[in-house]
C-alpha cells in the first residue's frame, strides 16, 4: 500500500495547491535555461547560417557583431585575389528603431551583397528572395511585417518580398534583409539640411588641401554627393565574408589574410566564440546566478511543505512505529510525498511553458538535455527537501501516540 | 507435563522517573504474568501506575529494572532490549487505546491491511484478511469508509480489528471504551473476551469501567504503582451472540 499516494489524495487541495506553485517555480527556472540557450541560438544564428569561411574586419577589432568594425568595400575585391578564395561578399549589419502604429519597431538591417547575394540561402516561409537591387526587403515574422506590405525607412519604400521565421539578431530584434546599398542608404540616411552643410564643410577642407587645390574637379565635385568621391570618402561595410573554394586550406588562407595590416581575420567558429564570451557570457552568468536562487527557493518550499505534512502525521508516524512500522515504511511515505510534489509540478512546469514560453518576447530554447539535468535536479532537491521532514519522523518516539 | 508458557510474564518491574529531587517511582517491583486465552483487567486510580506497566508491557515504554518474557522467552531486562524490539512489537502485540488511534488517510479496512502489510503479508492477503476481521467485528459494511465517516463504536472494532491483524500474543488495551457509552462500552469489551478464548491471546484492558468486569477472567487493581489485589471473576458461558 503506498501510505503518500493515501495521504496525498487525503489533503489533495493542499498538494495540488504546492504542486502549482513549485510547478511555477520550476517553469521559470525551465524558462531561465531557455532564455540562455536562446540567448545563444540567436547570438550565433546569422553567423551559423550565413555561411562564411572566414570575416575580414577592420584591423584589431572583435567585429562586426562584438563591436563596431569599419572595412572599406573594396577589401572584397582585394579577398577574391587570394588564393583558395571562391567569393567575397561585403556584410553590413545594424540596428534602426522606427516607429509602426505608433510602436517602436526595431530592424537588424542585413546586406546582402547584390547581385552576388540574393538572398537564396536565407530559409523563407513565405514569398521569395530578392529580385531587383533596390527597394525590396526579406523580413523575420517577429517584425510583424505582412507580406507584400510597404515601409518607409529613410527616404525610400521598401517593399516586403519575403518572410522568414526565427531569424534574429544577437539583441532578439527580427532581421530584415536589404541589397547592401539600401542597407547603407538606410544607415546613413541623414536630413537634406545636414547633407548640405557636410557638402559645404567639404568643400571648406578642399580647399584648405594642396589636393583641392591642384584637382580643382574633385574640389568642384566635394559640393555633390558623397558616391563621386571615391578618393575622399570610400564606401565603408561592416566586414567582408570569403568562402573558401571547395578542398581549400582556411589555415594557409586564414594566414595569408593576417598578413595584411588593415584587416583582422576570423574564422566562423572564432565569431562564434567572441559572440558568447563578450555578448553573452554575462547574461549566461546572471541567468545561472538567478536559476540557482530559484532551485534554492523551490527547495526551501518543497522542504517546507514536506516538513508540514510531516508534522501533522506526527501522531500517524507514532502509531506506524508503535505497531512495528519498518523505518524504511515511514521514510518512504515522506520520501514518496517529496518526488511526487517535485515530479508533478516538474511534469505541470513542462506542460505550462509549452504556452507561455512562446508568448515570451524572447526565444526560450528549451532542449532535452537541459530538461534531463533539470529533471536530475529537481529529483536532488526533492531528495533534500524531504531529509528535513524525514528526520523530524525517525526521532518521533512511538509513545507519542498515547498523548 | 509440559504446560504452554504464558502469553507475557513480567518480573520485578520498575519504572522510575527524574532523580534526585524530582524522583518519581511510577511503577514499583510489578510482577504479572497473563496466560494465553486469558482476559485480564487491570484496575486503579489515576496516577496508580496502570498505563506506565501497560507501555512497559507494551515494549514502547521500558522499564528501569526488571524483565519482560514474551512466551518464555526473554525479550527485554531493564532498558535492554534483547530482540529488536519494534519487530517483536508489529509479530506479537496489538494495541488498542481510548481513542481508536486510526489512520486518517487510510479506510477501516485499509487500516488493518497496513498493520499486515507492514509485517510483510502480500496485499492482497492482506486485505483479505482485514475484511474477515472486519466481518468477524460487525464492522464489514463500512469497510471503505475513513475513520472521520465512523461512529466511535466503529471505530473502536476497527482498532481491536488492527490489533488483531497479526495473530498477536498479547492485546494491550488502554481505557478502549472510555469514549464509548455503556451499552457500546460493553461491546467492546465482550469483544476482546470473544478473541481471547477463540484466537488465544492474551488481554490486558485498563480500564476505569466497573461494569463490565464479568468479562475478565481475572482483575488487577494498582495502587501507588503496585499490584494491591487480585480476584478471578467466576467461570462465564465462552460463546457470545455476534456483534452489531
Amino acid at each position: 500500500m503506498n501510505l503518500a499516494a493515501k495521504d496525498i489524495r487525503h489533503n489533495l487541495a493542499r498538494f495540488a495547491l504546492t504542486t502549482f506553485g513549485i510547478g511555477l517555480l520550476l517553469m521559470i527556472v525551465m524558462g531561465m535555461a531557455g532564455i540562455y540557450r536562446g540567448l545563444v541560438a540567436e547570438a550565433v544564428l546569422l553567423v551559423d547560417k550565413i555561411g562564411a569561411d572566414l570575416w575580414l574586419v577592420q584591423g584589431s577589432t572583435r567585429g562586426p557583431f562584438a563591436e563596431i568594425s569599419r572595412v572599406p568595400a573594396n577589401l572584397e575585391d582585394r579577398a577574391r585575389a587570394v588564393p583558395g578564395v571562391a567569393s567575397a561578399r561585403r556584410f553590413v549589419s545594424h540596428t534602426v528603431q522606427r516607429e509602426r502604429h505608433g510602436r517602436p519597431l526595431r530592424i537588424v538591417v542585413q546586406g546582402l551583397a547584390w547581385p552576388e547575394d540574393q538572398g537564396n540561402w536565407v530559409p523563407l516561409v513565405a514569398g521569395r528572395p530578392l529580385r531587383q537591387a533596390h527597394y525590396e526587403m526579406i523580413a523575420d515574422r517577429t517584425l510583424g511585417l505582412a507580406l507584400g506590405e510597404k515601409v518607409q525607412l529613410g527616404k525610400d519604400v521598401y517593399q516586403v518580398v519575403g518572410l522568414t521565421k526565427g531569424m534574429l539578431g544577437s539583441g532578439g530584434d527580427g532581421l530584415a534583409f536589404f541589397t547592401v546599398s539600401d542597407a547603407l542608404a538606410i544607415q546613413f540616411d541623414v536630413p537634406g539640411e545636414a547633407t548640405r552643410l557636410e557638402r559645404q564643410a567639404r568643400h571648406a577642407r578642399g580647399e584648405a588641401q594642396d589636393l583641392g587645390r591642384v584637382q580643382p574637379l574633385l574640389l568642384e565635385r566635394s559640393l555633390g554627393p558623397a558616391t563621386t568621391l571615391p578618393a575622399f570618402t570610400p564606401p565603408q561595410v561592416s566586414a567582408v565574408m570569403v568562402t573558401l573554394q571547395p578542398g581549400a586550406d582556411a589555415a594557409k588562407v586564414a594566414a595569408t589574410f593576417a598578413t595584411w595590416y588593415d584587416v583582422t581575420v576570423y574564422s566562423t567558429q572564432q565569431q562564434i566564440e567572441l559572440l558568447l564570451s563578450g555578448m553573452v557570457d554575462k547574461s549566461r552568468r546572471q541567468i545561472g546566478l538567478f536559476s540557482v536562487l530559484l532551485m534554492i527557493i523551490s527547495t526551501i518550499i518543497i522542504a517546507l511543505i514536506i516538513y508540514t505534512l510531516t508534522l501533522d502525521k506526527i501522531h500517524d508516524i507514532a502509531l506506524l512505529k508503535l505497531i512495528g512500522a519498518r523505518n524504511s515504511v515511514i521514510v518512504g511515505l515522506i520520501l514518496h510525498e517529496a518526488l511526487l510534489i517535485g515530479a508533478l509540478a516538474y511534469g505541470l512546469a513542462w506542460w505550462l511553458g509549452q504556452f507561455a514560453f512562446p508568448k515570451f518576447p524572447r526565444l526560450v530554447l528549451i532542449e532535452t538535455p537541459d530538461l534531463i539535468a533539470l529533471a536530475g535536479i529537481v529529483l536532488g532537491i526533492s531528495i533534500l527537501a524531504s531529509l528535513l521532514g524525514i528526520g523530524k519522523a525517525l526521532r518521533i518516539e512511538p509513545n507519542k501516540v498515547l498523548s | 507435563m509440559k504446560t504452554n508458557p504464558p502469553a507475557i510474564e513480567a518480573f520485578n518491574l520498575t519504572k522510575i522517573y527524574g532523580h534526585g529531587n524530582t524522583e518519581v517511582v511510577a511503577m514499583n517491583h510489578v510482577s504479572l504474568r497473563v496466560e494465553r486465552g486469558e482476559v485480564v483487567a487491570l484496575l486503579g486510580p489515576s496516577g496508580a501506575g496502570k498505563s506506565t506497566l501497560l507501555t512497559a508491557l507494551g515494549l514502547i515504554n521500558p522499564p528501569t529494572s526488571g524483565r519482560i518474557e514474551f512466551s518464555g522467552t526473554l525479550v527485554l531486562e531493564a532498558d535492554h532490549p534483547q530482540v529488536d524490539l519494534r519487530s517483536f512489537r508489529r509479530k506479537h502485540l496489538g494495541f488498542v487505546f481510548q481513542k481508536a488511534n486510526l489512520i486518517p488517510f487510510l479506510t477501516a479496512v485499509e487500516n488493518i491491511q497496513i498493520a499486515m502489510e507492514i509485517n510483510d503479508i502480500p496485499p492482497r492477503t492482506a486485505r483479505r484478511r482485514a475484511l474477515e476481521l472486519l466481518d468477524y467485528l460487525g464492522v464489514a459494511p463500512r469497510a471503505g469508509n475513513r475513520p472521520d465517516a465512523l461512529s466511535g463504536g466503529q471505530q473502536q472494532r476497527v482498532a481491536v480489528a488492527r490489533a488483531l491483524a497479526n495473530q498477536p500474543s498479547l492485546i494491550l488495551a488502554d481505557e478502549p471504551t472510555a469514549a464509548l457509552d455503556s451499552h457500546r462500552g460493553r461491546q467492546v469489551m465482550e469483544l476482546f473476551r470473544k478473541v481471547a478464548h477463540e484466537q488465544g491471546a492474551g488481554v490486558i484492558v485498563v480500564t476505569h469501567d466497573h461494569r463490565a468486569l464479568d468479562v475478565f477472567d481475572r482483575i488487577l487493581e494498582m495502587e501507588d504503582g503496585q499490584i494491591r489485589s487480585e480476584s478471578r471473576v467466576p467461570a462465564r458461558p465462552k460463546e457470545f451472540p455476534a456483534q452489531n
